[in-house]
């Protein structure tokens, strides 16, 4: 009996510096098994968080730009535009062009990204303020063009049934199918986010945020890790533009208006900035809760613009704070594993 | 040898002239400070050397070669490396990652390797770390490698300072008046680790400060500025005694004081 119950404890100590990844993955498990679970309304929570997702992928990307290098981008939306219509019009009527969305899906990013580079090159001398009103105007300008390039775009017409995606013979059409495919790319982006986070492209970043000089008198070429800020930021958005397009099956100029931008800035704001987890839970309150309050009918935008200021009071480092990591302990413990060998007669 | 040398060096801000054909040699292994009133253009100087300002006219050679005109990133990983007069760490990150990107010019990493985790990777980041954490214990920051730079206590930040500098593994630091603000006890003390900067890491230094027991203490050669010109240079016995230097920035009292 008493060594049952130490048996137990000895289990709950062991288990508690991993709370954090147990309490994550059996959240994920869930999110994953949303679909096949049986429970009234299941479509409309199945949209609503494939919804969420999207804006996660979103928030993941303007986190590197905004997040990380510190770079206030207010047109963010142009290249969630520029993925959009690469898909729409190479699989679509409009030019009667129809490759295969594992083809585009490349194409888009690489074109978002490119634009990001496009615009980082004018901006790279400005700071703050100033950037933040080029990006703005970057932003209007690309949804202008989707609105009078009529011979390119087909105007404020739109470009509307778009060709489904397959896989493996499966047309991808459902709410359900969409869900998987942005789980996927969002556990694919938060890879790709982590990782560079945790080396010393980050960690450029980062130093550009907190004084451009000084980490470019420390030895960080600025330029060259201001444009790669730009062209990853970019080409995240360009991918959830493309899958944003193929799921809709039609897009339209006015999908791609400022509150996009706004929307996306706000929860990267109020998740945290530049904390990734702080994008994941700021996506959820931000694109699913205004659904949640749906109840409230007319009331909806004032008591979620009331519940905004009152966290952004009670709360200003967001609901994550982005925490910098504990690399000395850390250090130690990898020296132990790997015991690197300390050459000799090096310096310090 | 030379390893920096500064040929009338001119750097105008509108009509203020700021640095005027200011000429400067510094050897190797040596301790060099430029002293002079405020305002007079060390700092701007400095901010020559290190590629944050362009001289407008002039030429800066660093082991021979002309560095007028390359951008900060550039000449540091020619070798140079600085503090700032006012403290400027970045201030969110800690300790250990200040140094970590101190280390930035030297590590070869690209985007591939951070996004795969080849091997390079994992050697690179582990080997930067020991060393990072080796320079920690160097400057005497041992156990706040983990310590958000804002805070740590003022001595520990200028210390930091230096730590970050040196992770570059400069030949040469220039160091903004690396004791202000500092009580005796830490002025002494930092002054024993630029020495050992010097004896154990042979880099040379150039220096500006205020505190002349500092100043005389530790330098080979002074060079005094007033109004962006240099207005005399040499051993700091000599300095002590240049009634110019006395009229414009040392005063009688000091230069009588330090005597003593």
């Amino acid at each position: 009996m008493k060594n049952n119950s130490n048996f137990l404890s000895k289990i709950r100590m062991g288990l508690k510096p991993h709370l954090r990844t147990i309490v994550i993955l059996v959240i994920a498990a869930l999110l994953a098994a949303l679909p096949i679970l049986d429970f009234a309304q299941r479509a409309y929570w199945v949209r609503v968080i494939g919804y969420a997702g999207l804006y996660i992928i979103l928030g993941l990307g303007l986190n590197v730009v905004v997040g990380f290098a510190g770079l206030l981008d207010l047109g963010y939306v142009a290249f969630y535009a520029i993925g959009a219509y690469t898909f729409g019009l190479l699989a679509g009527n409009h030019f009667d062009i129809h490759l295969s969305f594992w083809l585009i899906i490349p194409i888009a990013a690489m074109l978002a990204s490119l634009a990001g580079i496009l615009l980082g090159l004018p901006v790279l001398k400005m700071r703050g303020d100033y950037l933040a009103i080029v990006t703005l105007g970057f932003g209007e300008i690309i949804r202008l063009l989707a609105t009078n390039l009529t011979g390119l775009t087909n105007g404020s017409q739109g470009l509307y049934s778009l060709d489904s995606p397959y896989l493996l013979g499966l047309e991808l059409k459902t709410g359900t199918h969409f869900y998987y495919l942005i789980f996927i790319l969002v556990l694919l982006v938060l890879f790709i986010v982590f990782r560079l986070d945790r080396s010393r492209i980050g960690r450029a970043w980062v130093a550009i945020r907190e004084d451009e000089d000084v980490a470019q008198m420390m030895g960080v070429n600025t330029t060259r890790y201001k444009l790669l800020a730009f062209a990853i930021g970019a080409l995240i958005g360009g991918l959830g533009g493309a899958i944003f397009a193929a799921w809709q099956g039609s897009i339209f100029p006015d999908n791609f208006n400022l509150f996009v931008s706004i929307n996306v800035l706000c929860l990267i704001i109020i998740g945290g900035m530049g904390s990734i987890p702080g994008v994941i839970i700021g996506a959820f309150a931000l694109i699913a809760l205004p659904d949640i309050l749906r109840e409230f009918a007319n009331y909806r935008l004032l008591l979620f613009g009331l519940l905004l200021i009152i966290m952004m009071i009670a709360r200003p480092e967001g609901f994550i704070p982005s925490r910098r990591r504990q690399l000395e302990l850390h250090a130690e413990k990898e020296a132990g594993m790997r015991k690197p060998s300390r050459r000799k007669g090096e310096k310090a | 040898m030379n390893i920096l040398e500064a040929r009338a060096v001119t750097k105008r801000f509108g009509g203020l002239l700021a640095v005027s054909k200011f000429d400067i040699i510094v050897q190797e292994r040596s301790i060099s400070s430029v002293i002079g009133p405020n305002g007079a253009g060390k700092t701007t100087f400095f901010n020559c050397v290190t590629g944050f300002y362009k001289p407008e006219e002039g030429d800066i050679l660093f082991l021979e070669q002309t560095i007028c005109g390359m951008s900060s990133d550039r000449i540091t990983s020619r070798g140079i490396s600085r503090t700032y007069q006012n403290i400027r760490l970045f201030a969110n990150m800690t300790a250990m990652e200040n140094i970590l990107v101190g280390q930035h010019a030297r590590l070869q990493t690209n985007l591939l390797d951070v996004l795969i985790h080849t091997p390079r990777f994992i050697k690179e980041e582990a080997s930067s770390r020991e060393e990072a954490k080796r320079l920690l214990n160097y400057v005497g920051l041992e156990g706040r490698g983990d310590t958000l730079a804002r805070n740590l206590p003022y001595g520990d930040q200028r210390r930091l300072e230096i730590a970050r500098a040196l992770a570059s593994k400069p030949r040469l630091i220039l160091l903004d008046e690396p004791t202000a603000g500092m009580n005796p006890r830490e002025t002494t003390e930092t002054m024993a680790l630029i020495r050992r900067l010097r004896d154990d890491l042979d880099i040379t230094i150039l220096l500006i400060e205020h505190d002349m027991r500092v100043v005389m203490g530790i330098s080979d050669v002074i060079s005094v500025m007033d109004f962006g010109q240099k207005i005399a240079e040499g051993a700091p016995k000599e300095i002590q005694q240049n009634p110019q230097v006395i009229e414009a920035y040392l005063g009688r009292g000091m230069a009588a004081g330090i005597d003593h």
